[in-house]
Formats: structure tokens, C-alpha cells, sequence
């Protein structure tokens, strides 16, 4: 069982958002980088019980430069075996998803798992991508992954409910929440991760499709109202005659 | 111009359909709408009413394989010669917007929250709502999936022709076994108003008076990560950062302390209403409305207070 993981990096979560270059560019000044909680927590994890289980390699992928070796790092100490950067700084999700769609055809692998969204971008976008470019099935936002040979069984959300699935290998899958949980690296995983094979690999050249030209921070909210506790029909008054919302 | 919009019809027209065909008709041009499954025909006509010039169904695919359904919305993209796709942000456009932008090579806009500006630029939220970016599309053919609740329906027209449609569909690779379906509860993504509880609440048996509330207002129920971690609530539940991101009209929040990963799957909301018993919690920065005070006799004061409004 070859098991490819793709891994983004992301802000830690408590970062304080802002923009520089008019407003063109994340301002990254202070911000901590982690391993994007559903790619971690998730699909990783969930891809080290499946080797632990039946055996096979966990390959873990990010299309970065080489400032995002620190979060790959903390991806093996994990317990991933090897690890791949495709050397680029990526700008658009099309073009993140032709990177690891070329490098998974070119290393034939029986499954790959992105997680559900970035948290800076939220775009749900790579993994349908890359499934597409390997014309595999695609099961999204699965909560739950069990292998059985060549066939997987998958839980995953539908609209309004859930959706007990099963496909054939390869294939390509999004982690969420209900699928595995989260672990901490132990000292022994980190001191291991520094001689961890990190290939990196040249990107393969594509067109991004899309581009962010600007960023905008929300209006901050006017002042709290406070209402007296013991008087709700003020509250629902408010609601219905200032808010206008019931 | 010529937009085409897909439709899961599933489960009937849900408002978040009626809000991406009126988006599309404000797009300007002919409006198509492509569906698939066993929705009547009289049900989808009446997509009609918020710009659709047009259903085609294509009866013959009725799965969520994502496969499937992209060779179906890109026969129909090429059969009305679309220029334009929309989605309305669910699970099915997460799974398949991204398909379909690769096969149509059509830049994918996700989570569009406004019509596209003057620049040509579309307007979508980032850092879990904590930000909005500017995104351009640099293909000729674009696709957008448009955030639930992000403009209003406008029925403006009458019913509209519904046509059955061959989408080449092809064959599955995805088996279904079961499915399982939550009766009767309001899909927390859609819903309008939502009652939300957190640790404050003290345990799963306290629950009660968060329904009660809910139930008088017509509201879906939420809970924050911890709560759902313990298996106080479902996690379906579960709004933040790690959970689901929502932005309803009016959200309430009892006994959530407003932590910044909680706020980042609400903060979208319209209204907010924070109860807490301490004046301090974080959360009261995020609030339009605030209430110092026990929820364990707030909630079950405003359940009352909203029955005597709703008379
Ligand atoms: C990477 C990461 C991701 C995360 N993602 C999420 C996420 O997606 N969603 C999320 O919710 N959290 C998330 N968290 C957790 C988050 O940081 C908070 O720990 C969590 O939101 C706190 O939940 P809470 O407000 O229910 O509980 P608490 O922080 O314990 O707050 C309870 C609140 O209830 C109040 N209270 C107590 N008794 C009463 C009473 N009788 N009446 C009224 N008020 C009362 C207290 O004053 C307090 O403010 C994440 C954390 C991390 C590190
Ligand atoms: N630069 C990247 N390198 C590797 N994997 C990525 C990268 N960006 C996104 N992904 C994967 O794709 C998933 C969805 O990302 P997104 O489409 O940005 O929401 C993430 O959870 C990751 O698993």
C-alpha cells in the first residue's frame, strides 16, 4: 500500500491576519506556520494506521519552497516516512494539484489523501483537482476510511446526511474530522525526522488559473448592546425591529 | 452570455438553488439550469421564477458520484456553449467544482460571497472568514460556487420549460451502501437563524433548553469543538475553524467563550447574540447583543419571550 499525503502549511490558528504591499500580500511578520490541522490531524494520521495495520509507505508531498521544510519536518516526526517538495511557491490551487498529480502518476500510488480545506484559503479545491487530473474517483469530506485489499469502504458528508461508500484503488480522498485522532510527535519521531529522506523535486510548468489581486479586512463591529438579562422581550424586540433578523 | 448553474435537486429546491440562479440571472445573459435524480418536473419549473430560462435533467444519474456528475454538467456546459458555471457551495460543488474546473480548464472562484466587481474581480472569504480576497480568473471560461446565504432569492419570472437532458454520464466507480439522513433537522450550512452552545452549558442533559429555543425561533442547533469532542453533541454540530463555517442571520451563542478558532466559522453571521455569564469573555467583542447572565435561565426566558412574540 503506497499512501500519498499531500501537506500545506497554514497559519497557526491564533495568528493575527493582516495584509502589506497595499493590501496585495499576507503580511507573514510574526506568523507561525503549522501543518494545516486537517492535513495533520486527519488525512495523515489516518494514512500511518492503514501502514500500521497492513504495511506500505507513507509518502507526505507539499508544493512549497524550502522555508516550508520546518513544517515537513514536523509532518515526519509524525511518522510519515518519506517526505517531497516540489520546489515552487504556489499561487493557485490548479496549479499546486498538476504538481502532485504529476509526481503521484509518476510514483503510482494506490491512494491519496488531501486534507478537507486549507484554513487561510478554504478553498476545497486540490484534491478534486488532483483526482480529476488522474481521472480517479474522488470521495470528499470522508469522516471515516477503512481499506479492504483493493476496495475502500468510506463515510463521507452528503447534503443532509451521510453516505456509506465504496471504491476501487487508486484513488484520491478528503479528510475530516471522525476519520483519525490527532497525535503528538515524541521525541523520538523528531529526533528521527532530521534524516528523513526530503526529495525535492522541479515543478513542472502550468498556468495558474486563478489569482488574488487584493485582500480586505472586515468592518469592525459597532459597540455590544447590552441587554438586562431579565428583560428578554427587549431582546426579541431588537432582533425584529433594529436587526431585523426574526 | 450564456451561465449555466447546477442544481442538487435531491432533496428538493433549497433556497441556496434559488439564491445561485438568481445570482447567475444577475450575472446577466441566458440562464441554464442542469439537475440530476428525481426531483418533479413542476418542482424544478419553478426555478424559473429566479431567472432560469431553462432545467435540463438528466434523470438517468442519481448518485453523488462525483465522476459522474462532472461529465454531466460538462456536456451540458458545452451543449448551451456556457461561458460561465455556478455552484452553490455545498458538499457536492466541494467535490466536483474542482472536476469540473480542470476538464473545462475554467478557473474555480470558491466560496463566492458577492457578484463579481467593477474590476472583474469576485469577492471570497479567506482565513476562515477572518478576511475577504479579491480572486480574478485568468481562463476564458470560469466557474464560481457561491456561499450559502451570500444574496437574497429574488422571484421575479414565472416557471420555467424543464427538459430531459442525456449528460453522458457514463459508468460509477463509486458504490453506495447506505446512506443515513437526519429527519426533520435544518441543514446547519442553510440555516437562517442557529442557537449555539458551548462548555458553559455544564452537559449533554442541559441540552433541552437549547432545543426549546430553537424550536420557537425555527432555528438549526450548533456547539463549539470541545463540546462536540466529548460527544456532548453531534459533530456535525461543531462550527469554528475546524468544523463547519456558517453565516446565518442571526446567531446565538450561550455559554461559548468566543474563542478566535470558534469565531472563525461564525463570524460570517449577521447578527450575533453572546450570553455569558462572565462580562469578560472574548466573545462579546464579536457580539451585536450581548447579555450578561446564566444561560441556564436567559435561554429559557428568551424561548418565552420569542413565543409571546411569535404570538
Ligand atoms: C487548532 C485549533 C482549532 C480549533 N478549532 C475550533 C473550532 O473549530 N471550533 C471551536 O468552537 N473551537 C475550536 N478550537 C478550540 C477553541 O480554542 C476553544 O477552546 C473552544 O472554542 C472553547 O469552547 P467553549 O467556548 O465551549 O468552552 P470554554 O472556553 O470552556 O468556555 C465556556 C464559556 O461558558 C461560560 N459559562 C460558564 N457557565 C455559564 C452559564 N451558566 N451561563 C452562561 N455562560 C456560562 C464561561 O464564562 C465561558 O466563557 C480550536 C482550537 C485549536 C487549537
Ligand atoms: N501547497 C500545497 N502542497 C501540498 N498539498 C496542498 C497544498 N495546498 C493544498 N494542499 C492540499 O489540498 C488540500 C485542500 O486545499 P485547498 O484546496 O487549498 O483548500 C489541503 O488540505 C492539502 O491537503
Amino acid at each position: 500500500m503506497k499512501i500519498l499525503v499531500c501537506i500545506s502549511k497554514a497559519p497557526d490558528t491564533t495568528s493575527k491576519i493582516a495584509f502589506t504591499e497595499g493590501n496585495t500580500k499576507f503580511d507573514e511578520n510574526g506568523v507561525q506556520y503549522i501543518v494545516n490541522p486537517y492535513d495533520e490531524w486527519y488525512a495523515l494520521v489516518r494514512a500511518l494506521e492503514i501502514k500500521e495495520a497492513q504495511g506500505g509507505n507513507v509518502t507526505i508531498i507539499t508544493v512549497g519552497t524550502a522555508a516550508d521544510e520546518a513544517v515537513i519536518r514536523k509532518a515526519l516526526a509524525i511518522g510519515a516516512d518519506d517526505a517531497v517538495r516540489i520546489d515552487a511557491d504556489p499561487k493557485d490551487a490548479y496549479y499546486t494539484a498538476v504538481q502532485i498529480a504529476e509526481y503521484a502518476k509518476n510514483n503510482q500510488f494506490d491512494l491519496v489523501l488531501t486534507g478537507k480545506e486549507t484554513i487561510n484559503y478554504n478553498g476545497s479545491q486540490v484534491g478534486g483537482m488532483i483526482a480529476e487530473a488522474l481521472d480517479a474517483p474522488f470521495i470528499s469530506v470522508a469522516t471515516k476510511l477503512d481499506v479492504n485489499g483493493s476496495t475502500m469502504t468510506l463515510e463521507r458528508e452528503i447534503a443532509g446526511g451521510i453516505e456509506v461508500v465504496e471504491t476501487g484503488l487508486p484513488a484520491v480522498v478528503s479528510c475530516a474530522k471522525g476519520m483519525a485522532e490527532q497525535r503528538i510527535p515524541n521525541m523520538r519521531g523528531i529526533m528521527a525526522a532530521r534524516t528523513k529522506p526530503l526529495q525535492v523535486v522541479a515543478p513542472v510548468s502550468v498556468e495558474d488559473m486563478t489569482s488574488f489581486v487584493s485582500y480586505t479586512m472586515p468592518n469592525a463591529k459597532s459597540a455590544c448592546k447590552m441587554i438586562d438579562p431579565s428583560n428578554m422581550d427587549e431582546l426579541v424586540e431588537l432582533l425584529h425591529n433594529e436587526a431585523k433578523v426574526i | 452570455m450564456s451561465v449555466l448553474v447546477y442544481i442538487n435537486s435531491s432533496t428538493g429546491i433549497h433556497k441556496s438553488a434559488n439564491e445561485a440562479v438568481t445570482y447567475a440571472k444577475k450575472l446577466g445573459g441566458s440562464v441554464t439550469v442542469i439537475t440530476n435524480g428525481g426531483c418533479d418536473a413542476a418542482t424544478l419549473a419553478s426555478l424559473g421564477k429566479y431567472g432560469a430560462d431553462k432545467v435540463l435533467v438528466d434523470r438517468s444519474v442519481n448518485s453523488n458520484d462525483d465522476q459522474q456528475l462532472t461529465r454531466m454538467i460538462a456536456t451540458a456546459a458545452d451543449s448551451v456553449g456556457a461561458t460561465t458555471v455556478v455552484f452553490s457551495h455545498d458538499l457536492t460543488a466541494k467535490a466536483v467544482a474542482p472536476r469540473l474546473s480542470v476538464r473545462m480548464k475554467a478557473g474555480l472562484i470558491s466560496g463566492a460571497i458577492d457578484l463579481p466587481s467593477g474590476d472583474g474581480t469576485t469577492k471570497v472569504n479567506v482565513f476562515s472568514g477572518k478576511a475577504f480576497g479579491a480572486v480574478k480568473v485568468n481562463t476564458s471560461k470560469k466557474i464560481i460556487s457561491l456561499l450559502p446565504n451570500s444574496i437574497q432569492p429574488e422571484a421575479t419570472g414565472s416557471d420555467c420549460a424543464v427538459e430531459d437532458f442525456n449528460g453522458n454520464a457514463g459508468s460509477t466507480n463509486v458504490k453506495v451502501i447506505t446512506t443515513k439522513k437526519p429527519e426533520g433537522e435544518i441543514p446547519l450550512p442553510e440555516a437562517e437563524l442557529v442557537v449555539s452552545a458551548g462548555r458553559g452549558l455544564k452537559g449533554p442533559e442541559n441540552w433541552g433548553i437549547v432545543e426549546d429555543l430553537a424550536k420557537a425561533l425555527g432555528a438549526a442547533t450548533a456547539c463549539s469543538r470541545p463540546v462536540a469532542d466529548i460527544g456532548w453533541r453531534p459533530h456535525h454540530e461543531h462550527v469554528g475553524q475546524t468544523g463547519v463555517a456558517i453565516r446565518p442571520n442571526l446567531y446565538i451563542a450561550a455559554g461559548i467563550s468566543g474563542a478566535i478558532q470558534h469565531l472563525a466559522g461564525v463570524n460570517g453571521s449577521k447578527v450575533i447574540v453572546v450570553i455569558n455569564t462572565d462580562p469578560e469573555a472574548p466573545f462579546f467583542k464579536a457580539a451585536d447583543y450581548g447579555v450578561v447572565g446564566d444561560a441556564f435561565e436567559v435561554l429559557p426566558r428568551l424561548t418565552e419571550a420569542v413565543k409571546k412574540f411569535k404570538g
